[in-house]
């Protein structure tokens, strides 16, 4: 059968179907249990009490009010909350100060959890929560975000080839961009359900990864693994804040060790979701593209400044993808980071290649315009025969043929190459191309299969993987059906349970590459143990299977996305009523749920388009534009004809299911699209997103 | 403060004492154990937590239980009758019109509720007012479903396949009740 | 959320009445604004008396020509209802442009005209702001102000009033019915809701414990010509940066013979554009005079440097919007959209 270089040969052809998701039925019918929907006869509630000070010190706590009022059970604060164990080896992605709730009086961002009230209801945790009164030793703050700061840091040294400063050419692109601090705002709120019973600890949690969160919890509370079960079969989305543990969960943790052998019930409020479970930080991208008069790139130059927090460091990295994109002899990408008294940025859907491929996506569209170039040609004469980054070759890059598809099916050979030419009653109309990027990154974490014959030709498959919305518990069972040549129906994969077999996060779109590769390689395993008639209760395991040539390829996905862009000419009003992405992701394992995937990450880029700002005040410290009513994500009829496609693509060499991630490339590129779709159509260039009527009042004459 | 309510509940009668604080989306979910409403903004703002009450598709984050004391609710579970899927719920699954399933029984309720309103022919914002001042019944092609579930959010992006599946679902349930197949019944209704 | 008392009335005057007698009371009706403020801490009523049970639900013609609207009636029945869609149409599109379907099936009219402004520091009980704590500072003034006034608004505050139903309730001259606990009295529209100055905690004239029971509006043949245009940064679901609500009717020599205009999102209160009607009636239907109006109207505004933009906004969406009642009156096809009108006028 199957080998790690070879495309295992499909036996039901149930990869590369299309069946409906196996949990469709309780998710439509509303009988999924997420992590705060477990009964529990003897649930407590837990309300934060959050600083109204972005720095200093809690001086004075002032329970007696809170303590009165009833049904509450504790009001924990620094001064009497259970303690974590402040040498905790926490796994790499954690930030350590963010997780240390309640251990010291220093406040670090306003919005951090001062406190918590547990009582018996929800209406008296949090009525409780508001009588608790604190003194602060406020400290002078500072949130100011600016590129234009002196004190700006180097995370790490910038990527360097050939001399930027000595690229020749007459054509030059010297621009900023932008992009504004984004929450990643998953429909179910950062929940948990955490009981300790005396020896153990069982949280139901919604997170992307249970094992990682066991892990975390057993080392902040000094407990053996053994002792933290961690459940998370339906979790509503995450879009990777729901990656990292942030201060909810550790306070519901608190709480239940604070009252025993309840269930301590805390869901974050949707205005705590923009305080207290990270965030995208807002970037400033500095792009100098440097040509000859064809088009030809030999310079390319990003410097890209982000957010960071004094409570601890993490870099958005948005000068990643142009070291890999475009191909150009001499190249700089660096980062600067603004350490600030703010709670600390986390991932959101491809952090880094994001925001990262606005600015350059833009810059090239800038560039064609110089050099009166398609913008499809633009890109073609530049791409590189090696990744640039590192000058290994490419496991496979179809960029240019996911370009000249999506050009096809757009129908971009009709375009005016003028922008402003085209309009139609109360609306310009213009179309824009931009590219999409991901990489193949490795998976955090490992992974191991558990295939068990139930009797009657069924089987059982166990992983502790997180299906946050993905698909992945559809595909992995067909990846098992297809292995194990039995109907779809004969496999049920059981999942999001720490008490199942590690699996990895879910997280750099690498479920399949991870998840899918364990599971095929431990339904192989099954087989040739086992063979065709196996006895009821044989069971094969596997672990993640090593990728022989991870070291000597470039291993990325690409993609073309395509945007058409109205703006009307007495308000600015911009809409978009077309969008279509063309992927090459590797292979395809359900095409159903990948198109959602696709299409649901353009849909997040179209809201980032138009949409997305947190607007940080940084007099106070927070954001105030902190709920669904004033910060906008994309509503029903904001998003109109919104197409996904995918070209055929062979990689044998990602790993043994040739499946690349296709969960974040989607949103990469769309906002660059939507921008020059938007300049095409009205001749103005913004170099911001999200694009707001505004921009364009001026060419509109209104 | 305190207060004793009857409500009925996918067809279930309950009486209970609720704090006059407790929204019907609480009393649901935590009294109650109903979950298919969820808590996704608890302001009105996200239309996660929307049943059918009475009848009508509504919020339930911003009613107070005290206030809907005899009211009858029907949840997206409840729309499922003895195990067999709505129609509508059965096209959200041909459509992959959800990923993670949050927003779904929400956006379920929501468009059950809107297809009766747009039967009932009420106009929406994207019907031509002179379509509406006529009292044409709309013609519920997709921008007028677009307009019509835009109180509903879906962060993973699922709007196209929930678009096409209500308007699959309304073909086949106009075609269901053309050939005299009766519609799903529904409590209540003040229409 | 503090602990309540629930309360249900029996009439509209023993309503105003048990409010009257607690400053600590407040009115239930749809609840889809009071309750979100009670779990933002921005209210903390002691006693809400649930008002949705009184007979104030219907919508009837009145005998002298105009219709008269209940309180209690819910903004998607009023905005579905026969009358409504026919003769006053921009009230029905004004109520469609606003919320969710689900939270106009709960919202009732009271409600909608009592609605509290959206400015974030308003709502955010961590920020100084006078409305909600009078003395305390007004945060937007060097703050987010994409939303807020760029007219009548005062050093105290600057927030705008968020109802796209009150908009067009105010170009059509309704007059709002208010009991208090002894007397009933009607208070035309353009003067229910008040300008900051220097007492933004009120929002509008009433007294506590005055019951809003119903809305009338006059007989108005040109509201059948009436349009109403939101303009906002979501395609749906988003409160208005600048809203129109206008009607227009024609001499027989096609000047304009009488007109009204309102404008939402740009004032502590619907915005009553005198100056721009003044500025067109008796004269003729021209696009330069109608953007002339718009000029005028405008020429007080006094934008905050975040919110610039929605000066040369309203301007457009005032013109605009006359172009498009004017084609209404006319009896052409007036509404917008690829292939409409606009295409002569630039």
């Amino acid at each position: 059968m199957s080998t790690t270089s070879e495309r295992p040969a499909a036996r039901t052809g149930a990869i590369g179907a299309g069946p409906r998701r196996v949990e469709g039925p309780a998710k439509v019918a509303g009988t999924a249990a997420y992590a705060y929907e477990y009964r529990a006869a003897d649930a407590a509630y837990l309300a934060p009490v959050q600083a109204t000070i972005a720095r200093g010190r809690v001086a004075a706590v002032d329970t007696a009010a809170a303590e009165a009022a009833e049904g509450v059970l504790a009001v924990l604060w620094h001064g009497n909350a259970p303690r974590l164990r402040t040498d905790a080896e926490l796994p790499g992605l954690q930030q350590p100060g963010e997780l240390h709730v309640l251990q010291s009086a220093e406040v670090h961002y306003r919005g951090q959890p001062v406190a918590a009230v547990v009582a018996e209801t929800f209406e008296a945790a949090q009525h409780a929560a508001a009588l608790v009164t604190l003194t602060y030793e406020q400290l002078p703050h500072d949130a100011e975000f600016s590129a234009g700061r002196t004190d700006l840091a180097t995370p790490k040294e910038d990527h360097r080839q050939g001399d930027v400063k000595a690229a020749e050419g007459e054509v030059v692109v010297d621009q900023t961009y932008t992009t504004p601090m984004q929450h990643n705002n998953p429909m179910e709120p950062h929940s948990t359900m955490a009981r300790w019973d005396g020896e153990a600890i069982t949280l139901h949690e919604s997170t992307q990864g249970a094992h990682m969160v066991r892990e975390t919890v057993a080392e902040l509370l000094g407990l053996e693994q053994g002792r933290v079960r961690v459940v998370a079969p339906y979790v509503g989305g995450g879009f990777g804040s729901k990656g990292p543990l942030h201060a909810p969960t550790v306070l519901a943790v608190l709480g239940a060790r604070a009252v025993p052998h309840r269930s301590v019930k805390l869901a974050a409020t949707r205005r705590q979701m923009f305080s207290l479970v990270g965030y995208r930080s807002p970037t400033v991208q500095r792009v100098r593209l440097r040509a000859d008069a064809q088009g030809r790139l030999s310079g390319i130059d990003v410097t890209a400044t982000v957010q960071s927090a004094r409570l601890g460091d993490f870099i958005e990295e948005a000068a990643g993808p142009a070291k890999s994109m475009y191909a150009a002899p001499n190249r700089r990408m660096g980062h600067r980071a603004a350490r600030l008294d703010v709670p600390v940025p986390t991932w959101m859907r491809a952090p880094g290649e994001c925001p990262g491929m606005f600015g350059p996506e833009v810059a090239m569209d800038e560039l064609a315009v110089a050099c009166g170039l398609d913008p499809i040609e633009a890109r073609v004469r530049n791409e590189p025969e090696r990744d640039p980054a590192t000058g290994k070759p490419f496991s496979t890059r179809n960029l240019i043929a996911c370009l000249r598809e999506g050009a096809d099916r757009f129908g971009w050979a009709d375009r005016p190459a003028e922008p402003g030419a085209r309009r139609e009653g109360e609306w310009l109309v213009g179309t824009g191309v931009a590219a999409s990027f991901y990489p193949v990154v490795p998976p955090v974490g490992g992974s191991r299969a558990l295939v068990r014959h139930a009797g009657d030709g069924r089987y059982v498959v166990s992983l502790a993987a997180a299906d946050i919305g993905t698909g992945a518990w559809t595909a992995l069972t067909q990846v098992a059906a297809d292995v194990l040549g039995v109907p779809l129906e004969h496999v049920e994969v059981r999942l999001g349970d720490s008490a199942l077999p590690l699996a990895s996060l879910a997280g750099g779109s690498t479920g399949m590459m991870s998840w899918g590769s364990t599971v095929h390689a431990a339904a192989t395993a099954f087989r040739r143990l086992h063979g065709d008639d196996p006895a009821p209760g044989a069971e094969a395991a596997a672990d993640l299977p090593e990728v022989a040539h991870r070291d000597d390829y470039a291993m990325h996905a690409y993609g073309a996305q395509f945007a058409e862009v109205r703006v009307n000419t007495d308000t600015g009003e911009i809409r978009v009523p077309r969008l279509l992405g063309v992927f090459a992701a590797g292979r395809i394992v359900n095409a159903r749920t990948a198109r959602s995937q696709f299409v649901g990450g353009m849909t997040m880029g179209l809201s980032m388009a138009l949409h997305e700002e947190s607007v940080l005040d940084a007099r106070f410290g927070h954001v105030v534009n902190a709920d669904f009513a004033e910060y906008h994500i994309a509503a029903n009829a904001d998003v109109a004809d919104i197409q996904a496609h995918w070209i055929d693509e062979h990689d044998p060499l990602v790993n043994p299911l040739g499946a690349k991630g296709i969960g974040e490339i989607g949103i990469v590129g769309t906002a660059a699209a939507v921008a020059n779709a938007a300049y095409h159509a009205t001749g103005v260039r913004v170099r911001r997103v999200p694009l707001r009527l505004d921009d364009f009042l001026d060419a509109v004459g209104a | 403060m305190h207060a004793d309510i009857t409500l009925t509940v996918d067809g279930r009668r309950h009486q209970l004492r609720v704090d006059t604080r407790t929204t019907l989306l609480d009393a649901l979910r935590e009294d109650l154990g109903v979950t298919a409403p969820k808590k996704g903004c608890d302001h009105g703002q996200c239309g996660s937590c929307t049943v059918l009450l009475n009848g009508r598709r509504v919020v339930t984050c911003l009613v107070l239980a005290v206030a809907g004391d005899g009211a009858e609710v029907v949840t997206a579970a409840g729309l499922a009758e003895g195990g067999d899927l709505h129609p509508m719920q059965e096209a959200f699954m041909d459509h992959d019109a959800f990923q993670c399933g949050y927003c779904t029984p929400g956006q379920i309720c929501s468009a059950v509720g809107m297809l009766d309103e747009a039967a009932a022919g009420w106009p929406s914002a994207a019907t031509p007012p002179r379509a509406s001042a006529e009292g044409a019944v709309a013609e519920l092609d997709d921008t007028e479903i677009r307009e019509r579930m835009s109180g509903n959010l879906c962060r993973c992006g699922a709007y196209a396949g929930i678009v096409s599946a209500i308007g699959d679902a309304a073909r086949r349930t106009h075609a269901a009740a053309a050939s005299g197949i009766p519609r799903p019944a529904r409590e209540g209704g003040r229409r | 959320m503090n602990p309540f008392d629930y309360r249900r009335a029996e009439d509209a005057a023993g309503a105003a009445a048990m409010v009257a007698d607690n400053p600590a009371a407040a009115f239930l009706g749809g609840g889809t604004n009071l309750v979100d403020h009670m779990k933002l801490g921005v209210a903390a009523p002691e006693v809400l008396v649930d008002i949705t049970h009184l007979p104030m639900d219907e919508v009837e013609a009145l005998p002298e020509g105009g219709v008269r609207i209940g309180a209690n009636v819910r903004n998607s029945d009023l905005a579905a209802h026969p009358l409504i869609r026919r003769r006053y149409p921009v009230l029905s599109q004004a109520l469609l442009s606003g919320a969710s379907g689900q939270l106009r099936n709960l919202a009732t009219t009271a409600g909608n005209l009592l609605q509290r402004t959206r400015c974030v520091y308003f709502q955010d009980t961590s920020t100084p702001c006078n409305k909600r704590e009078p003395g305390t500072g007004c945060s937007a003034l060097e703050g987010y102000q994409r939303y807020h006034a760029i007219l009548g608004a005062s050093p105290d505050c600057v927030a705008v009033h968020p109802s796209d139903m009150a908009v067009a309730l105010t170009a059509l001259d309704a007059q709002v019915v208010v009991q208090d606990a002894a007397t009933e009295r009607r208070v035309p529209i353009a003067r229910l809701h008040r300008l900051p100055g220097e007492a933004p905690e009120h929002d509008t004239v009433l007294n506590h414990g005055d019951l809003i029971t119903a809305v009338e509006l006059p007989d108005m043949p040109m509201a059948v010509h009436a349009r109403y245009r939101k303009v906002r940064d979501r395609a749906s679901f988003a409160f208005a940066l600048v809203s129109v609500a206008a009607a227009m009717s024609l001499g027989a020599d096609g000047s304009v013979s009488d007109v009204r205009i309102a404008l939402g999102g740009v004032a502590h209160k619907p915005w009553r554009a005198l100056r721009a009607e003044e500025a067109l009636r008796d004269g003729p239907a021209t696009e330069e005079r109608f953007a002339a109006a718009a000029r005028a109207e405008l020429a007080e505004a006094r934008p905050l440097p975040g919110n610039t933009f929605k000066v040369a906004l309203a301007r457009s969406a005032i013109t605009a919007t006359l172009r498009q009642v004017h084609a209404e009156a006319r009896g052409g096809d007036g509404h917008g959209g690829p292939g409409g009108h606009g295409e002569e006028q630039r």
